[in-house]
């Protein structure tokens, strides 16, 4: 869950006037590239002109969804054996028989695998995965995880239910369905990955909004949705869930050192902030070391951005964590941020909620995390990232990716996407778990040069992330 | 049996605990009513009901306390239902029929009662007191029922001299859930413990009637109260998990009584506790279960609590209602901390009536810093609870010199009826304090 509400005013969240995406609007196989309008020839799976995924070949799987069938306080399934002791039977309300423990529900640890396109059914290679996890502190899990792949790549949307608000689970689950079922509806749909985003943060705000019964019923969330196609990564949120880029070479920005907020750094635009970023992709910016990608609709981010605290003096303020948007019925006019960026070498995308975070803010801490691998080292321990901040500096070239420090083979990201998943999960237990943990991780190739021919069969590509 | 009430069954408890933390209190609270609010009429509630009437000498001394016991339970017997199975017995060293002579129960009708009402104005008081004689003869006298309401009222002045505790604990023994029992002393001559042992047994209420002009009205209260009753033998059954330790289970409300002891194993990992018969009304319980430490976040069934009509032998019990315990493992102090107020309030309540109980037993010894101590410490826990009953008792029998200290002085004189009052009515117990009832959890809370 997140903390409180903060500034609910009267106006309710409006559906802002989106044109409704045909839901069906994606892809029968086309003699032509829906993007550029190129011709294009059965079996190419990626557009020759401009990289553009091709719809005819392999469908988009469909969305991954955190908690199957939403019933989120729904005890496991019964039949098997107690977690606790091994005994049965389990009873209906979920409690063993022999030593009375309450049986996970369904959503109170989850695992998603995205398998990659034709990478066949679970034994293939992963294009993003996720872990969800109710953590030490809440008997339920409130944070709801959505994985798709539309048709040119990947969408992932994590929500985090607002704990003051009511059955904030059904928030965060609706959110993030529809979020993910929109992005992969708008994108199939030739949409800019931009005005998708910002679109289907809409259509998940309404649907929100939708769940209310009466006035005092406002089932509420945060919400940050990543995608990626064409080898840019558009992001957009709102609340105080996170998206970050975590680059494969270990570099970490200088403004990610762990403590300050890098008040130079505003994703994506020059000085005006995420909440204007209207980019054209020849405008997008250049990803190079690690950096978080957005910026919180928080109290504390709020003070920060107007000089009244350092981020010390906000993060010690009871209303540090107090949200300053959401989605829900009583969240007034929303205003999703988006923004995009061209990942200059290959990396990671994490997208995350406040449980990871609240113990990890910095992506150099991210970062360590990865670069240690499954088996985290001790925090006192060097983390592997810091000695490679050199090696490429930021802005490694496209046609270089340039891995720095190689990554020990059994944690790369790109080869074992839920095993970082999982990682990280299980760091944010150890630190406490005082709250709902959720991570996406999507792996990110090294970029193709410009204009190159791209040319796969499927199965055996070297392109695939592996 | 006629129509049910609808029986709920809800508990008050803060689940969380500290780090390693072992016991988990809740108050379970069982309330019968009708949908729609009136009971159903018992009328067609198969019960029997016997009277016992003391007829030792020292009831004609004065002859008031005989003749107020004859009147008030003439009040009784015209305050049955016709058609319940009855009898009127009179107790001196041994048992007599008084109503009907040849044994048996009766069915009341208008002329039953009559005939009974007669037999009892020809009572005669003479002999001495064993009221295990008594019981055995009201045990075969219910023998001759199935099922049903079975219920008693037993009316003595004086101690049990005529037979040995012994004795008495063996009929006790032998009649405990057999039938319920209320158990009324008039006078001041009788021994409080004595006659709170015989209630406990058998699930009945204890009070005193000083004034022998209170018995009429007491004896219509009790039959009344019978009479309203229209489900025999509910328990409650308490499963625990198999590395648990059930620690007690106490009635709170009405009054304070220990269960713990009258634990039936029923179950796997299950024992019910008798309660008795139910009418329209509504009793709490607290239950305390020691649990083995779990992890942070874990959560635990440490009690799944369910009234039971328990059935013959071979036979499923009916349930009518249930509810959990839990517990849950937490690192945040601020949950773990939190003391359920119901919890709170009648701890304070079952502390209460030890405090009394064992202050008076040290007056009586002679031990007179035990009691002001004991009794100074009532004073507080009375004020606490909102117990205005126990604290103007309490008042008879000390001089209050600081109410929230507990600072005390015994009284020098102290009525003997007052004194016996205070120790009858020590357990009796209030609901809430100025009817607080904090069900509503805070906004954010989950
Ligand atoms: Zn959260
Ligand atoms: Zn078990």
């Amino acid at each position: 869950m997140t903390g409180g509400q903060h500034g609910a005013d009267d106006h309710r969240a409006d559906d802002q006037g989106a044109g409704h995406a045909d839901p069906d609007g994606a892809k029968a196989a086309e003699p032509s590239c829906p993007s550029c309008g190129e011709t294009v020839y059965p079996g190419e799976v990626f557009c020759e002109e401009c990289g553009h995924r091709l719809a005819g070949a392999p469908p988009p799987e469909p969305v991954e969804s955190a908690a199957p069938g939403g019933a989120g306080a729904a005890p496991a399934p019964a039949g098997d054996p107690c977690r606790g002791c091994g005994g049965t039977p389990i009873d209906a309300d979920g409690y063993c028989e022999t030593c009375g423990m309450r049986q996970p529900a369904e959503r109170d640890h989850v695992e998603v695998e995205l398998p990659a396109p034709g990478g066949g059914n679970g034994s293939g290679p992963v294009a993003a995965a996720g872990a969800s996890d109710r953590g030490r502190r809440y008997s339920r899990n409130e944070d709801a995880l959505a994985l798709a792949a539309h048709a040119a790549g990947v969408a992932a949307v994590v929500c985090d239910g607002v704990g003051s608000s009511q059955r904030p689970e059904d928030a965060s689950r609706t959110a993030a369905d529809t979020g993910a079922a929109e992005l992969v509806a708008l994108l199939g749909a030739g949409e800019d990955p931009e005005d998708a985003t910002r679109t289907a943060a809409l259509r998940a705000a309404s649907a929100v909004a939708a769940l209310s019964t009466s006035p005092g019923d406002a089932p509420s969330c945060t919400y940050v949705s990543a995608v990626t196609r064409g080898g840019s990564v558009t992001v957009g949120w709102i609340g105080d869930s996170r998206a970050y880029w975590l680059s494969a070479d270990g570099a970490v920005d200088p403004g990610e050192d762990g403590t300050g907020e890098g008040g130079d750094e505003e994703p994506a635009t020059d000085g005006s902030g995420p909440e204007t970023a209207e980019l054209s992709t020849g405008d997008m910016a250049e990803l190079g070391p690690s950096r978080r990608l957005t910026e919180d609709d928080s109290w504390a981010a709020f003070m920060i951005a107007q000089g009244a605290l350092t981020e010390a003096e906000a993060e010690e303020h009871p209303n540090a964590h107090v949200i300053t948007a959401w989605l829900g019925a009583d969240a007034g006019q929303v205003s999703p941020h988006v923004a995009t960026f061209r990942p200059a070498g290959p990396g990671t995308l994490l997208v995350c909620s406040d449980g990871l975070w609240n113990y990890f803010p910095a992506a150099r801490d991210l970062a360590a995390l990865l670069a240690a691998g499954p088996a985290a080292p001790g925090p006192d321990e060097p983390a592997a990232a810091t000695a490679s901040d050199a090696a490429n500096g930021a802005g490694g070239t496209a046609t270089d990716p340039a891995p720095g420090p190689v990554p020990d083979p059994g944690h790369d990201p790109a080869a074992d996407p839920l095993g970082v998943a999982r990682t990280l999960v299980r760091h944010a237990l150890d630190a406490g778990g005082r709250d709902n943990i959720t991570v996406a991780v999507i792996p990110i190739p090294a970029p193709r040069s410009p204009h190159s021919s791209i040319h796969e069969s499927i199965p055996h590509s070297t392109e695939q992330p592996r | 049996m006629s129509e049910q009430p609808q029986f709920t069954v809800k508990i008050d408890q803060n689940k969380f605990l500290p780090e390693g933390g072992r016991e988990v209190h809740a108050i379970v609270s069982v309330e019968a009513g009708a949908e729609g609010g009136a009971m159903p009429a018992p009328a067609s509630t198969k019960a029997s009901e016997v009277i016992i009437i003391d007829t030792s000498g020292s009831m004609s001394y004065p002859d008031t306390k005989l003749r107020a016991a004859v009147a008030a339970a003439q009040v009784a017997v015209d305050t049955l239902r016709d058609g319940v199975e009855f009898a009127v017995i009179s107790g001196s060293n041994t048992a007599s029929m008084v109503y009907p002579r040849q044994g048996g129960l009766v069915t009341a009708s208008p002329q039953t009662k009559d005939k009974a009402k007669r037999a009892l104005s020809g009572l005669r008081a003479s002999g001495g007191t064993a009221i295990g004689s008594w019981l055995r003869l009201a045990d075969e006298l219910f023998d001759d029922v199935q099922g049903g309401i079975r219920h008693a009222i037993l009316l003595t002045d004086g101690k049990n001299q005529h037979e040995t505790p012994e004795e008495l604990d063996a009929v006790l023994f032998r009649c405990g859930g057999r039938f319920v029992c209320d158990c009324r002393g008039v006078g001041t001559d009788w021994e409080v413990a004595e006659l709170r042992k015989i209630a406990s047994a058998l699930l009945g209420s204890v009070d005193i009637v000083a004034d022998p002009a209170g018995l009429v009205a007491d004896f219509q209260a009790m039959t009344e109260a019978a009479m309203g009753k229209s489900v025999a033998d509910v328990a409650l059954r308490v499963w625990t998990p198999q590395t648990a330790r059930l620690r007690f289970v106490k009635q709170v409300m009405p009054s304070v009584e220990d269960l713990t002891g009258k634990r039936v194993e029923s179950a796997p990992q299950a024992g019910d506790y008798p309660l008795g018969a139910w009418g329209a009304e509504s009793r709490d319980y607290h239950i305390c279960v020691e649990v083995p430490p779990g992890e942070i976040g874990k959560e635990l069934r440490a009690a799944w609590v369910k009234l039971v009509v328990p059935g013959a032998p071979g036979e499923e019990a009916q349930v009518l209602a249930t509810g959990n315990v839990l517990a849950q493992w937490t690192d945040d102090e601020a949950q773990s901390t939190r003391i359920n107020p119901r919890v709170a309030h009648y701890t304070g309540q079952a502390e209460l009536a030890v405090a009394i109980q064992e202050g008076l037993q040290a007056r009586k010894d002679g031990d007179f810093d035990t009691a002001t101590a004991r009794l100074g410490r009532a004073v507080v826990l009375a004020d606490e609870a909102g117990n205005e009953a126990i604290t103007a008792m309490l008042r008879k029998v000390v001089d209050v010199v600081d109410p929230a200290t507990g600072t005390v002085r015994l009284k020098r004189h102290v009525e003997k009826a007052d004194e016996m009052a205070l120790d009858t009515r020590s357990s009796k117990t209030v609901r809430t304090r100025k009817d607080e009832t904090l069900t509503t959890p805070r906004p954010g809370e989950r």
